[in-house]
This record gives structure tokens, sequence and C-alpha cells, in this order.
């Protein structure tokens, strides 16, 4: 991206060593100049375009984010210093953006109730609220009204009761509309800056008929005033909230039956009699979401045994296709067999076989009435593989094993051609038999060269969502389980189940704090690893 | 003369014959069977590949249907396809993959060309810190992922949720910490004094880096490229979050869509499918093995 590119000429080596000073050896921009200056005036306008839009949508971090890294884009590309910045800025600041700070921000949710009824600040929280409890007052009058357009938005356009046109959308409330004419029907015909739609689009286009019933033009800047909406069309009339929010008291009241719901400091209005608004604000909670996957009677218990199936799996996947490879890799490292490339080489399909696909491939190859596997190598007998807690998750081990033996081939048979001649030999002419061989010479010297990938392959087992996930939704359900958790669901996916990002009630927030967990879990694991390659510079 | 030649030979024909069974029964015992066992594990390994050819050739799209291996040819599947959304798909897939690779790259080489070749200050805390973030997986923080693209979406629509250049923004993320040890490993071979001539014959650090050393490291190139074109291939959970809309779906999310619902699923579909992705994939895998291989053992690790 921010790079420079070579001059177009070739470059003609300047053999004599120029005492000439830098000015007189100057010799134009060149090309890679040029480029440069296009790239960073593309990134400058695209930092200024959404450092513009940031400030329209009212996003402060974002706007403050952009322009820092636009700055700093600037400083060094046209600066004669940072050089070694000048090669590490791009990947540095997705680096930054979309790993650390979204670690970061995992952190941060971990510590909320960021859920479904917990979106966003108090603020938003009482507008939808008072949004959601508007009414259209008994007996109030109704307004002639057009629909109008401006930039693909629309608006209301509506005759008030001292006969002015006023117009307004969704994002902007109602304002005098100064030189509009009101037509034959009663309703404004023209309205400077917008586009009256004609009467007869709006009936005959039904999603045009639809947006209009939802749209609601607020009268003014304060949401207690309520707004306008139309049912048909062609006529208006104000809708009031219902509810009356005081923000000195913090409370919101239902002046049809005289409720008073209190804010609380969980994030919710509530009432004495217990019940809550359905919008509530997200609010720092402390350490109640990892409280709560600790000594909730519902879910602990059943988190913990997704956590040991975790472990499990982890190690059983890994342990199971590094034995399967090791024993590959030892019997096919014999010279006297004959095409051994050709063995290897279809040995080792599966690696390249994407892993979503194998593990919805199995998931039919494994169904109880139809698969292939019931059908051909159980002789039809309806074995229930995908619909009993051991069984399914004796075949998603069996899946990952297949997908990853031929990695743990492909390393063993390398380690194998690598080992020291001599001193197997040695151990021959001692006497020592294959097995000694086997089990005091080549394994500890294999699992020497192996064991940071042994435990990468672990981290990477641990966390995979697309093999547990494509297989069986982590399925099949845990009876009782909340959140639908399943007898295969690992952390991961327990966590997707959890965060309801896939639709339905979200807990972000509680999904977060088993996140943080995961990543405990995996940081540890990586601490081991970081010891061991240290031990293992040491030997060399 | 003849009768006893007859004995003689008969006898020793006696003895060859005795000692040739006790070499074949050797031959058997330690190299003849080796070839029964990999007559099993070609099944193990190859079974799941050829029953999804027959399925794919099977124009009742049925599972049941498939269990009969290669009783039908028909390519009805495969013009079927043209049909679905599998090209969109498969289009996607091919762009966002082709980007991420070309991107982590990119950045990969910038960044293990700065590491190799400056001394800086803070040189060994950036790469231990490298290190350390690495390992920890980026999917694992998909929420946060989800919520901040939800923002994003809001100011600028291309980054926000259902838009394949966030999702690609993403993938990249994790390109510099991924792929930088590869690199700074192979860059590390390449003499500096080759550097050093070319900066004492005038060319600067940015000729330096684009003519001189990016032809010499070509080979790790080419597998950082397949790494990230296969990591993106195969990602599943980033792509299912934030690829909402079904014209912007990959292949992943795409076809898991179709098997998952046992009662809707396509199964004679994503038969073929997996057969037209799975080709280029494997080429693509076979042609670069030798490569892939060394990269292998230096810590990249498939899922």
């Amino acid at each position: 991206m921010t790079i420079q590119a070579p001059p177009t000429e070739a470059p003609t080596p300047v053999v004599k060593p120029s005492r000439e000073s830098h000015a007189r050896g100057f010799r134009g921009l060149g090309w890679g100049f040029l480029i440069k200056l296009a790239l960073m005036a593309l990134v400058n306008a695209f930092g200024i375009m959404t450092a513009i839009s940031a400030w329209s949508a009212e996003s402060w971090i974002v706007l403050g984010v952009v322009v820092l890294l636009v700055v700093i884009a600037d400083w060094v590309y046209f600066t004669r210093r940072a050089l070694p910045l000048k090669y590490l800025l791009p990947g540095l600041v997705f680096l930054l953006v979309f790993q650390v700070f979204i670690f970061g921000y995992t952190a941060y949710i971990a510590f909320t109730n960021y859920g479904t009824g917990h979106v966003g600040t108090q603020e938003q929280a009482v507008e939808a609220a008072l949004i959601q409890g508007e009414r259209r007052i008994e007996g109030s009058s109704d307004y002639p009204l057009s629909i109008v357009e401006r930039g693909g938005e629309l608006g209301f356009a509506i005759v008030d009761d001292d006969g002015d046109v006023q117009v307004g959308s969704a994002t902007e409330p109602l304002t005098d509309a100064s030189g509009a004419e009101i037509g034959s029907t009663g309703a404004p015909s023209e309205v400077p800056g917008w586009t009256v739609i004609p009467r007869a689009t709006v009936l005959t286009d039904p999603t045009l008929g639809t947006t209009i019933k939802d749209l609601r033009v607020p009268v003014s800047d304060d949401p207690n005033d309520g707004s306008i909406r139309t049912r048909e069309g062609s006529t208006g009339s104000v809708y009031e909230p219902t509810l009356v929010w005081d923000a000195e008291a913090q409370t919101i009241t239902d002046t049809q039956s005289g409720t008073v719901y209190t804010a609380t400091e969980l994030g919710a209005f509530v009432a004495e009699d217990g019940t809550a608004l359905p919008t509530g604000w997200s609010v720092n909670v402390g350490f109640a979401n990892f409280i709560k996957l600790f000594t909730d009677a519902n879910l602990a218990g059943t988190l913990l045994s997704v956590t040991a199936w975790t472990f499990a799996f982890a190690i059983l996947s890994v342990v199971l296709s590094f034995a399967v490879g090791l024993g590959l890799a030892i019997v096919y490292n014999d010279p006297r067999v004959k095409g051994r490339r050709f063995l290897r080489a279809l040995f080792i399909l599966p690696y390249a076989f994407p892993a979503f696909m194998a593990a919805l491939l199995f998931r039919g190859m494994f169904n109880a009435e139809f698969g292939v596997i019931n059908d051909l190598l159980f002789f039809g007998a309806q074995i229930n593989w995908l619909g009993d807690p051991w069984l399914t998750r004796a075949a998603v081990i069996f899946v990952n094993v297949w997908l990853s033996y031929p990695y743990w081939f492909l390393v063993c048979t390398g380690a194998l051609q690598s080992l020291p001649g001599e001193t197997l030999e040695a151990a021959e002419i001692d006497g020592a038999n294959k097995l000694q061989r086997f089990r005091s010479i080549v394994l500890p010297l294999l699992l020497v060269s192996t064991a940071p990938l042994l435990i990468a392959s672990f981290a990477v087992a641990f966390n995979n969502f697309t093999v547990i996930y494509t297989f069986n939704n982590g399925g099949p359900a845990i009876a009782g389980a909340p959140y639908a958790l399943g007898s295969t669901d690992i952390l991961v996916s327990a966590i997707y189940d959890v965060s309801g990002v896939s639709g339905g009630a979200a807990d972000y927030g509680l999904a977060s704090a088993l996140s943080i967990i995961a990543f405990i879990v995996v940081g540890l694991i990586s601490a081991l690893s970081f010891r061991q390659t240290r031990k293992l510079e040491e030997y060399q | 003369m003849s009768e006893t030649r007859v004995i003689v030979t008969g006898s020793s024909k006696d003895a060859q014959a005795a000692r040739a069974g006790a070499r074949r029964r050797r031959w058997w015992g330690e190299v003849g069977w080796k070839y029964i066992l990999a007559v099993g594990v070609l099944f193990f390994a190859a079974f799941p590949l050829v029953y999804v050819l027959s399925a794919s050739l099977n124009p009742n799209g049925s599972l049941a249907a498939s269990s009969a291996l290669f009783s039908a040819f028909d390519p009805a599947n495969y013009i079927a396809l043209g049909e679905s959304r599998y090209w969109v798909w498969f289009g996607n897939t091919l762009l966002i993959g082709g980007v991420t690779a070309v991107g982590s790259v990119l950045m990969g080489a910038c960044g293990a060309y700065a590491f190799s070749r400056f001394r800086f200050s803070g040189r060994r805390a950036s790469l231990t810190t490298l290190l350390v973030l690495q390992m920890f997986p980026q999917a694992l923080a998909f929420i946060a992922i989800f919520l901040m693209l939800q923002t994003l979406g809001d100011v600028v629509p291309a980054l926000g949720i259902n838009s394949k250049i966030a999702l690609i923004c993403v993938y990249l993320g994790g390109a510099l910490g991924a792929n930088t040890f590869l690199m700074y490993g192979f860059f590390n071979t390449i003499p500096v004094e080759i550097d050093e001539s070319a900066k004492i014959d005038g060319a600067t650090h940015a000729q330096i880096f684009w003519r001189l050393i990016m032809p010499l490291v070509v080979p790790i190139l080419a597998v950082v490229a397949l790494l990230a074109f296969l990591a993106a291939f195969g990602d599943f959970i980033l792509s299912k979050i934030i690829l909402t809309s079904e014209d912007n779906w990959t292949l992943a999310v795409g076809m898991y869509q179709w098997v998952s619902n046992q009662l809707t699923s396509r199964w004679g579909l994503f038969a073929a499918g997996v057969v037209v992705a799975a080709v280029p994939v494997l080429a693509l895998f076979f042609s670069l093995q030798k490569y892939i291989v060394g990269g292998l053992t230096q810590g990249s690790v498939k899922g």
C-alpha cells in the first residue's frame, strides 16, 4: 500500500562514489515519490471523509482515532526519519485496530451488561422507551399530509392548524417550510428542497406503504412532545408519549396507569412491583458476569462440562492425530517400500481439504438413517451418531483426527529423516531392540523438535469453532441447559451461543466474560510453549 | 549322469524354495504388510473424497440415494450449481481470499524487512509483543469485532456489518502477527552484504526492498499468500457473523446453509460444490507442497 515504487528507468548504478552534495545529484522527484503522493492523497481523502461522517454521526471515538491515524501516517511518510515505521505502519494500523483494540474492547464488554435490553446510553434508552410508549391522543386533530423525499430520505409535510406547511423527517423535527404550496386536496403539493411523492405512487407501492406506516417525524427535539405519524399516507396526527421522562428524579412515569419506573444502577427502569421497561442501557457491572459464570446454578454446571469437554477434545485430537501421523511416518519411512512418494501424496489428501467442507461432508456421512457410514461400514445399522452425546463426541474427534493426522505425518517424516543415524546405529550394535530404540531415542528426540508444534496445535484445537459448529452445531443439546448448549460445544462455540450474535436474545457481557476466560487459558498455554521454546534454544 | 544332475538340481531347488519361502515370509513380516496397511490408510484418507465425487454425480440429490457408490453418472448437480448462488459465493471467496493474501504478503514482507534490516529502538520489544499477540486467536474476540463493526458501519458503511471490505480488514488485522515471523526468518537468511553493496551504489531503501529483496524471497511470499488464502477460505466464524446477506456470503457460510438443516438439505448440490471448490485448492496445495511443508515445520498450524 504505502510503497515507494522504483523509478521506471533501470537504476543506473552510480559507480563513481560521488563526492558531490545531494543538491547537485538531485535528479527530480521520480515515480516513486509521485506514487507515494497519490497513495497518501487517497489515505488523506478517506480519512477526511471518515472524519466528516464521524462528526455528523457524533462518533467521537471514531473521529479521534481517524484524525490521529491520518496525522501519524502523514508524518511517517513525509519525514526523512522514522524509516522502520514507513514499513511497519500499514500492518501496525490493522493490528492495532482489528486485534489489539478488539482484545481490549472484549475485556471492557466483559464488565458491562451489554446485550439485548441494555444497549447504548441512558439517553438513548429513554428516547426508545418514550417512542415505544407513543399513543394517538383521543380526539386530536388530523393534518393533511404529503409524503416527501430528499436524497433517499423520506419525510412528511403537513398543513398545521394555522394553514402553514411544516416539513420534517425521522432525523429532523418539523420546521416551517416557507414558500411551500398547498394543492387541491388540501395537502402540500410543493415543498422547497423536497420532492413531493405523488399520491398514486404512495398507494401503489406496497414497500413504500409499509415504510411510511413506520415513519415517525418528531414534533420537536424534546421526545416528550411526541411525533407525527400516518396510517394511510394522506392525513397525519400527533402521537404523544404516554410515558413522561423526568431527568432530575431519574424516573419515567406512565401517565395512563400512573406507574413510576425508576432508573436503577443495573441500567434498567424498574417499577415498584418489579416490572421493568423493555429498554435499558449498558452500565458497568463489575465482576457480575464472571460471578454469574461460576455461581449461577444452571449455568456453572453446564459450563464446567463444556470446559472439561473442550480440554478432552483438544487433548485427544492432538494426541490421536500425532499418534496416527507418527505411526504412519515410522512405517513408511522405510526405503524398502516402493512408491512411497505416491503413497505420501495420497496420505496427506485430507490436509489439503478445507476443514468446513470436511466437517459438513462427515455430517452427512454420519447421518443415522441415510448416512453412508451406517449403510456401508455398519451394514445398515441405524447408529445414532449425531444424536447420542458420546457417539457424537467420538465422531467429532474422528473428524478432527482425519483432518489433522497428515500434518503430523509430514512433520514426523521430516523429523525422522533428520534424526542422527549414528546414535541409532550405536544403539542397534549395543543390542537395543526396535521398541527400546523407539522409546529411548526416537521418541524423546522427536518430542524435542515437535513439542512447540504440539502445544500450538493444542491451542488451535482448543478454539476449533469450525469443526465443532459445522459438524453438529455443538449438539446434541444437553437437556435443560441454558442457551441451548450442546454436549459437543467447546468454549468458543459456547461463547457463540451465549452471545446471541446470530440472532435471538443477546448477552454480550456474559459471553465476553467467557471469552476472557478462554483467553486466559490460551495465554497459559502460550506461556508454556514460550518456556518450551526457551528450553529448546538452550539445547542448541 | 543325467539322473544325478536331476537329483542335484532338485535338491538345490528345494533348498532354494525353502530359502525363498523364508525370504518371502521375512519380506511379508517386514515390508509386505506395509502395502496392506497402505490400502487401509488410503481407504481412510480418500473414502470421503471418493464418496463426495460419487454423490455429486448422482442426480437424486438426497443422502439416501448416494450410498451406492457411482450408481449414476449425471452432471445435473453441476448444472444446478449455476442456478444457485454458488458462483456468487465462489467469487466472493476468491475476492476476499485473494485480497487478504495480497495484503498479508505486502504487510508481512514490509514488517519482516523492517525487523530484519533496520536496527531501531524498541525492535526486540516489538518482536516479542508480536510473538505474544499472535498467540491469541482473533476469532475468540468475535463479539468485540461484531460490535465494533456495528459502530464503524454507522460512520463508514463500507466498514460495517455485511461488508466484504470489513471482513478483509479484520483478516488483515492478524496479518502482521501471523506472518512476520515466518518471513523474518527467511529474510535473515539473505545476506546483508547484498543490501550494503546496493546502498553503496546509491540505491534507496525502497529500491533495495522492491528490486533486490522481494525477488529473492518469492518462495516465502508464495507460502504466506497460500496460507493466508486458505485461512480466509476456511474461516467460518468471522465470515458467518460479518456477512449477513446471502449475496455477500462466502462458500463456507453458504454451503453450511445448504446442509445444516436436515429437512431442506440440498445434498447433491453440496457434493458438486465441494468437488468444484476442492479441486483448485488441492491443485494449489500439491503444486506448492514443497514450500508448504517447509513452512509447516516453522510453526503454522492448520485448524
